[in-house]
C-alpha cells in the first residue's frame, strides 16, 4: 500500500475548517482488526494509529494493555501487522504507535522500512524522549517515516519549543499526567498545553489521552487542531463490538467534531 | 566507577529512556542528588542514620568452618544484620532523605522478594512519608509474610496482576502510578536500574558495602585486597556497591544471577524500564519471563553499569541453578550458622561450584556479600526441601 504523507493531509484537513480526528486500533487484535481500520476510517478518522503491541506498555492504562496482552496472545508481532495492512483500502496517513524496544530490536533502518513497505508514514514512541532520539528521528526521515513527538503538560517552554522543532507529521499533546485510557472528564492541563503549543508552531497540534466520548472530544479540541480517541474504543472492541459499532462510535466524534 | 555524567551512560548502556512526562522529574531527581551527595550535611544526615538506625558498619564474618569446606577462605560482608535485613535499606535512607529534600511527600516503589518493599515502607515511616508498594501478585504469595510487614510498617501493598505478575511488571506499575502523581510523589527505585540517574545513585547509596567491605578485608588480609569479589544479581544493587569498593583493587569481580534469569548470559541489548542494557527478549524486542525460586533475583534485566563492566572484561557474570542454591543455602546454615536469603545463596552457590571445578584457586581469598537474611525465605525452602 502506498502511504499518505501525515503533515500535508493534517494540513489540508486543518485548512477545510474541521477538526483533525486521529483513532488508534491495536495491530493483530483479533482477525478483523483492519476492518475496524477500515471501518474508522469511513466513519470520518483522518489518522489512524496502529497500535504495534509491546510486553511492557508503561504509557498505556489497563485498556490497551489488555488489548496489546490480547493481540500478543493469538500471535502478533509487526511483520504480522504490517503485512496485513497491504490489503488496506484507506486514503488517510497511517502512523505506528510503538514502544522503543521493538524499534531498537528490529534496527531503526529495518522497522522503518518495513513501515514504509506497509504504507505507514508516521511513527510515534511514547518512550523515547529528546535526549535519546535524534538517531531515530534522523533514521526515520530517511526512510520517509514522520518521527511524531509527544509533548507533555510539565515540560517546559524551552523543551516544548525544541519538540516542536524536531517533531514531524504533528506535535502529539499529552492532555494530563497519567497513562492512556479513559477518564469522565478532560484534564484542565489540556487546553494549556494545546494553547502553549499552538503559540509555539504551526504543524498541526493533536491532542491525547483520556478522550472518551464525542463531547470530551470537542472540548479536548478547542485550543488544538485535533484529538485522538484509542481507550474508549479499544474498549468497545475488546468487549465484543463489531467494526461496524467501532465505526458508529467513530462517527458520532466525528459529528460532534464537525458540530 | 566513574559518574555517567548528564546522559547517564555506561558506555553504549545506560541513558534515560522513558516518557517526556517523566523527564523534569529525573532532571529534578538528577540535581538533588548531585547537590545533596556533595553537601557534607546531607551527607552527615545519612552516615548517622546509617549508623544509627541501620547498624552500620556491617561485619565481615571471616568464615573458617566454611573456608575448610570450600578450600577457599570466605570473608562474608554481612548486610543480613542491618536494620530490616538486607543492604536494601542503605538506598532507602538516602532517597528518603532525598524526598524530603525534594519537599515530596509520598513515595511509591516496586518490589519482587520484599526486601526492597520493606526497607522503602520502614524508611516511609521514619520520614513520614506515605508509601504505596507495587509487587507481583505472585510474588506477594510467595512472600507473605514481607506483605503483612509492609502493611505493619503503614505501608499500602498493591498486587500487580499484570504481565507475569512479578518484578518487572511491579516496576511498570509503579511507573505508571508516578506518571500520574510526580509532583507530589518520589519513585524511590530500589536497584541499579531504570532511567538516569538511579543507576548511579543507588550504586553510590550502596558503595557504603564495598568500601567498608575493603577497609575491613584489608585488616583481616594484612593490608591485602581479596583475589575474588563474589555478590549476587537481579538488577545488581548490592554488586553495584560492593563492586564500587574493589574496582579500583585487583580483585576479579564475579556477579552470579539466577540461572532463569541470566541477562548477561542470554540476554540481548534492548531498553527497558529507561535503560539501555541486556534483557531476556524475543526476536521482536517482547520481554520475556525470568523464573527463579527466588523472588528479588527474577528480572529479565540487569543494571546498565554491570552491562558496561561485563562488556569491557572489568567483571565476569555467571549463574547459579535452584538445586545448586538449595544446597549452597544448607552449607552456610550447618558449617557457619547463617541462614542466608535465597538471593546471596546464588553468589555462594556459584563459589561452591566454582572451588570444585577447580575454577578458583585453592587458599585464594574471597569477600561475598551476604546481602540478605534468610528468614523471608524460610517457608520456600520448607517447601522446596519437603
Amino acid at each position: 500500500m502506498t502511504g499518505v504523507a501525515v503533515e500535508s493531509h493534517l494540513r489540508a484537513v486543518r485548512e477545510s475548517g474541521r477538526k483533525i480526528l486521529v483513532t488508534y486500533v491495536t495491530g493483530g487484535l483479533g482477525p478483523g482488526w483492519v476492518d475496524v481500520l477500515e471501518a474508522m476510517v469511513a466513519a470520518g478518522a483522518d489518522l489512524v494509529e496502529i497500535g504495534i503491541p509491546y510486553s511492557d506498555p508503561v504509557m498505556d492504562g489497563p485498556t490497551i494493555q489488555e488489548a496489546s496482552s490480547r493481540a500478543l496472545a493469538q500471535g502478533a508481532n509487526p511483520a504480522s501487522i504490517l503485512d496485513a495492512l497491504a490489503g488496506a483500502q484507506v486514503a488517510v496517513p497511517l502512523v505506528a504507535m510503538a514502544y522503543y524496544n521493538v524499534v531498537f530490536r528490529a534496527g531503526h533502518a529495518r522497522f522503518a522500512r518495513m513501515l514504509t513497505d506497509a504504507g505507514v508514514t508516521g511513527a510515534i514512541l511514547p518512550d523515547l524522549p529528546l535526549e535519546e532520539s535524534a538517531g531515530w528521528e534522523a533514521d526515520a526521515s530517511a526512510a520517509g517515516v514522520a518521527p511524531v513527538l509527544l509533548a507533555a503538560p510539565v515540560t517546559p517552554d524551552e523543551r516544548l519549543a525544541e519538540i516542536c522543532r524536531r517533531s514531524h507529521g504533528f506535535v502529539y499533546g499529552v492532555n494530563l499526567m497519567g497513562v492512556t485510557g479513559e477518564r469522565a472528564s478532560v484534564a484542565a492541563s489540556a487546553g494549556v498545553l494545546a494553547k502553549r503549543l499552538k503559540a509555539l508552531t504551526d504543524k498541526p497540534v493533536i491532542m491525547g489521552f483520556g478522550i472518551s466520548d464525542p463531547a470530551q472530544a470537542v472540548a479536548a479540541a478547542e485550543e488544538a487542531d485535533g484529538v485522538v480517541v484509542a481507550s474508549a474504543l479499544m474498549r468497545q472492541l475488546l468487549d465484543g463490538a463489531d467494526p461496524d459499532e467501532v465505526g458508529d462510535s467513530v462517527q458520532a466524534i466525528r459529528r460532534a467534531l464537525d458540530g | 566507577m566513574d559518574d555517567p555524567g548528564p546522559e547517564g551512560r555506561f558506555g553504549e548502556f545506560g541513558g534515560r529512556y522513558i516518557p517526556e512526562s517523566l523527564v523534569p522529574a529525573c532532571l529534578e531527581l538528577e540535581k538533588a542528588f548531585r547537590t545533596a551527595w556533595s553537601d557534607p550535611a546531607y551527607r552527615k544526615r545519612l552516615d548517622d542514620l546509617l549508623r544509627d538506625y541501620a547498624g552500620r558498619p556491617t561485619p565481615v564474618t571471616d568464615a573458617a568452618r566454611l573456608s575448610e569446606a570450600l578450600g577457599v577462605r570466605v570473608m562474608l560482608k554481612r548486610e543480613d544484620l542491618t536494620h530490616t535485613g538486607s543492604h536494601k535499606i542503605n538506598n532507602v535512607l538516602g532517597q528518603g532523605l532525598l524526598t524530603l529534600e525534594m519537599g515530596k511527600t509520598r513515595m511509591v516503589a516496586e518490589t519482587g522478594a520484599g526486601q526492597h518493599g520493606v526497607a522503602s515502607a520502614t524508611a516511609a515511616a521514619l520520614f513520614g512519608l506515605e508509601c504505596v508498594v507495587y509487587m507481583g501478585e505472585v510474588d506477594t504469595e510467595r512472600q507473605a509474610l514481607n506483605v503483612f510487614r509492609m502493611q505493619l510498617l503503614g505501608a499500602e501493598v498493591r498486587p500487580v496482576r499484570s504481565g507475569s505478575r512479578t518484578l518487572k511488571d511491579a516496576v511498570n506499575e509503579a511507573l505508571r502510578d508516578w506518571v500520574a502523581t510526580v509532583e507530589t510523589t518520589h519513585y524511590c527505585l530500589g536497584s541499579v536500574m531504570g532511567p538516569h540517574p538511579y543507576p548511579w545513585l543507588v550504586r553510590e547509596l550502596q558503595s557504603v558495602v564495598g568500601n567498608e567491605a575493603r577497609e575491613q578485608c584489608r585488616i583481616l588480609l594484612g593490608g591485602a585486597d581479596p583475589d575474588l569479589v563474589v555478590a549476587c544479581v537481579g538488577g545488581g544493587s548490592n554488586a553495584a556497591g560492593t563492586f564500587a569498593g574493589f574496582v579500583g583493587t585487583g580483585a576479579a569481580l564475579v556477579g552470579v544471577e539466577a540461572a532463569g534469569g541470566s541477562a548477561i548470559g542470554h540476554g540481548i541489548p534492548g531498553v527497558l524500564h529507561g535503560m539501555r542494557s541486556y534483557l531476556l527478549q524475543d526476536e521482536w524486542g517482547q520481554i520475556l519471563e525470568a523464573e527463579s525460586i527466588s523472588a528479588g533475583l527474577d528480572y529479565p534485566g540487569i543494571g546498565p553499569e554491570h552491562a558496561y563492566l561485563a562488556a569491557r572484561g572489568r567483571a565476569r557474570y555467571t549463574s547459579a541453578s535452584d538445586a545448586e542454591v538449595l544446597d549452597a543455602l544448607q552449607l552456610l546454615s550447618r558449617t557457619e550458622g547463617i541462614i542466608p536469603a535465597l538471593e546471596p545463596a546464588h553468589a555462594l552457590a556459584w563459589l561452591v561450584g566454582a572451588t570444585r571445578r577447580g575454577e578458583v584457586e585453592a587458599g585464594s581469598t574471597v569477600l561475598l556479600t551476604l546481602s540478605g537474611r534468610g528468614d523471608k525465605d524460610a517457608e520456600t525452602v520448607m517447601g522446596l526441601l519437603s
